[in-house]
């Protein structure tokens, strides 16, 4: 009897062990369970945070929603995990999460030791600061011996050290984990300065009691490519989640919109044909249904609308395009032909 | 005399062979091996898994992290800190603050818990329903959000540095924190410690001469009081000596903060007094146990041979009491530096927040961690070996 429990308890163990052992197929794991667990930011505007119906909105979370139209031809397959910036890596590691869209920076040590791979970029940011209009301060250059409020785990932090020791200036932290409290922190008067992604600043300003109050200043001390990111170990799943977000901008360069996505089925336009799965070959060839690029700008829309429903000039951040427009446009926004 | 249960005594009667599952000591031996195959089996799985995990998904491993710039920089450090300097001092700065937090904190705690637990005993109806209120309060409110409470408190109320509140001259109270003046460090004020330390020794040496020629001859020496007396002034001969350097180190409003003197920023002392708070009232109950386990007829006897209060205090309740206060005391020591890893919450460079943000920017979570555990386990263990220390040196002595 005793021995028969223990022989069930070496079984259970070692089929538990082959579970883990399988599940390295990203893609299978998601497929199987029929939906994506996305780890976005949940307390930024703009990018990842519910509104007040509960309904999750934001760049990233439309990023999100781009993959699971791509996989399951249904954008609403997503399960959110809000997560902060000291989290986020390690429930991408772990497994807690199979994409993480959650406004993180590209950089060469994320992407190797901390075994991620980022994909395209789908916002280009830099660093900026946010102060009080009442300091009268109209350059970065005068914050020497200032506070600054400052999210922990973040390429910020850094940025930061980098800048006040390059302009050799004082300067003392105060770090806080939840952006939401860093914020409320630096309201209340407890920092001088904010820093932050510019993108982020403006999302903050617009939660102020008073956003007239705050400025933010010219100078942008770094690169920030923010990018969607995977674990190490899936290529397939990797290249899934970087042309659908490469689908976006492609859709937007074809001058193909959400709206108008039934009509350009007609296109006699043999690049928009291969696009939209009429000519097939590249959804077998990244292993989805060849109407994948269709569903991604049919339910979540080409970047150009992604953007400017959530960041955009008419929007409460009311951001431009800048970095972010087409290249045709002058921006940074570049697909490889699809094909 | 051994306490084997023997039936067979009673009947005489001896089973050829027992098998060996109906043998309490061998089923014993049996199960204790089962038990450390799995425990073994477990770890080994769990190690090996990871490792593969670790592996196939090629994340670095190992602690040549240490070693690497950290290129963060912490808000407040008890030693010199830069973001030029390497991971493993950062943690150095982490830990040392947090047996700052966790050594002022267990002071002030042992202080105010004995306090309310002596005033929870007080024949005055209202000091003893305030002392009980008070616990009640604050054993009821989880810790993190009276820790968000105080330092609430700090940041919402307090002016910003240009309007700060200065209630002496040299002290300043803002949104940035307490800043006062201290002494402009000066020579002596080294010597002036070395005296301290002297008086400290000599002191001691007093004390047991005295109670020695007490026990000898029964005349009181007032040890304490003369020893006191030496503690300020030998400190207080050198620094005459030493022609009575007064040159203050004042702070003043530069910019957007205070230069010079010493700031206490709202983080620590939000954190100081969110554990303080908490933790007494878990004292000041466990003080209060113990006065009450030594018996009424104690008191009165000792007051019978004419004992003064003081004395009844100090000779009879006090060295009987310890004896029930010590262990549950020093689980609440060992909670509060515990609970000072919350320091996250509100921004205080704690060993975990400083670790936290190493593993965020190496991604040597496992090994984050595993430090962590250590250095919580090295306070802890250091800290329990010295109170079973204490509590042995206190323990009955049985002749």
């Amino acid at each position: 009897m005793k021995l028969n429990r223990v022989t069930a308890l070496v079984a259970i163990l070692s089929l538990l062990a082959a579970g883990i052992a399988f599940a390295g197929k990203d893609l299978d794991a998601v497929k199987k369970k029929g939906f994506i667990q996305a780890g976005v930011n949940g307390g930024v505007f703009g990018f990842g945070m519910p509104d007040e119906k509960g309904v999750w909105k934001g760049l990233d979370v439309d990023t999100a929603r781009a993959v699971a139209a791509a996989v399951f031809g249904d954008a609403s397959k997503i399960k959110y995990v809000p997560l902060t910036a000291q989290q986020r890596f390690t429930a991408l590691q772990s497994g807690e999460i199979d994409l993480l869209t959650r406004n993180a920076t590209r950089t060469l040590s994320r992407d190797t030791q901390l075994g991620l791979n980022f994909v395209t970029v789908n916002y280009y940011d830099g660093q900026g600061f946010l102060v009080p209009k009442k300091l009268g301060i109209t350059s970065a250059k005068e914050l020497g011996g200032a506070t600054v409020c400052v999210l922990p785990g973040t390429t910020t932090e850094q940025n930061a050290a980098d800048f006040f020791r390059t302009n050799k200036m004082d300067w003392k932290p105060v770090v806080i984990e939840s952006t939401s409290e860093l914020a409320k922190t630096f309201f209340a008067g407890r920092c001088d300065v904010l820093t932050s992604d510019a993108s982020q600043l403006a999302g903050t300003r617009a939660i102020a009691p008073n956003p007239k109050d705050y400025v933010i200043l010219p100078e942008i001390i770094s690169k920030e490519p923010l990018a969607p990111a995977v674990r190490h170990g899936d290529d397939q799943w990797r290249d899934i989640v970087d042309f659908s977000v490469l689908a976006m901008i492609n859709a937007e360069e074809l001058g193909i919109t959400s709206e108008n996505v039934d009509e350009m089925l007609k296109s006699s336009d043999p690049t928009v044909q291969r696009f939209l799965g009429v000519i097939e070959g590249n959804g077998s060839a990244l292993g989805l249904d060849e109407k994948w690029a269709y569903n991604i700008i049919k339910q979540v829309g080409n970047y150009g609308e992604v953007f400017e429903r959530n960041v955009g000039v008419n929007t409460t951040l009311g951001l431009e395009r800048g970095l972010n427009a087409l290249w045709t446009n002058g921006g940074l926004m570049y697909s490889p032909p699809f094909k | 005399m051994t306490s084997k249960p023997s039936i067979v005594a009673d009947t005489e009667y001896q089973p050829s062979a027992v098998p060996f599952w109906r043998d309490p000591d061998k089923r014993a031996i049996v199960f204790q091996v089962v038990a450390l195959l799995l425990v073994a089996f477990v770890s080994y799985y769990l190690f090996s898994n990871t490792q593969a995990n670790l592996e196939r998904q090629s994340i670095a491993t190992g602690f040549g992290f240490l070693g690497k710039e950290a290129g963060f920089e912490i808000g407040e450090s008890l030693i010199a800190y830069s973001a030029a300097d390497r991971y493993v001092d950062a943690l150095l700065v982490g830990a040392l603050n947090t047996i700052k937090v966790s050594f002022i904190g267990i002071v002030f705690t042992i202080v105010l818990g004995t306090l309310v637990g002596i005033a929870r005993l007080s024949s005055n109806w209202l000091v003893a329903k305030l002392a009980g209120s008070y616990i009640e309060l604050m054993q009821n409110i989880p810790v993190l959000l009276q820790l968000f409470f105080w330092y609430a408190i700090f940041y919402e109320s307090f002016p910003s540095p240009r309007q700060a509140l200065n209630p002496f001259a040299g002290v300043f109270l803002c949104n940035r924190g307490l800043i006062f003046a201290v002494p402009e460090t000066h020579a002596a004020h080294a010597t002036m410690g070395w005296a301290f330390a002297a008086a400290l020794v000599i002191g001691w040496g007093l004390h047991r001469w005295g109670n020695r020629r007490q026990a000898r001859t029964g005349q009181i020496f007032p040890s304490i009081r003369v020893s006191m007396a030496l503690c300020i002034f030998l400190p207080f001969l050198v620094w005459v000596f030493a022609g009575t350097p007064t040159a203050m180190d004042v702070p003043e409003l530069q910019g957007f903060n205070f230069k010079g003197g010493v700031t206490v920023s709202p983080e620590f002392s939000a954190l100081l007094l969110g554990l303080v708070f908490y933790t007494a009232a878990f004292v000041a109950e466990i003080v209060r146990a113990g006065i009450q386990s030594v018996g009424r007829g104690q008191v009165e006897a000792a007051m019978a041979i004419g004992l003064l209060p003081g004395q009844v205090l100090h000779l009879v309740i006090l060295p009987q009491a310890l004896r029930v206060i010590i262990p549950p005391l020093t689980s609440q020591m060992l909670n509060l530096t515990k609970n000072s890893s919350l320091a996250i919450a509100i921004g205080y460079a704690d060993f975990v927040a400083v670790t936290n943000t190493t593993i965020n920017q190496t991604g040597q979570a496992i090994e984050g961690v595993a430090l962590i555990m250590l250095v919580y386990l090295f306070f802890s263990l250091s800290m329990s070996l010295f109170m079973n220390w204490y509590n042995k040196k206190m323990a009955l002595v049985e002749r």
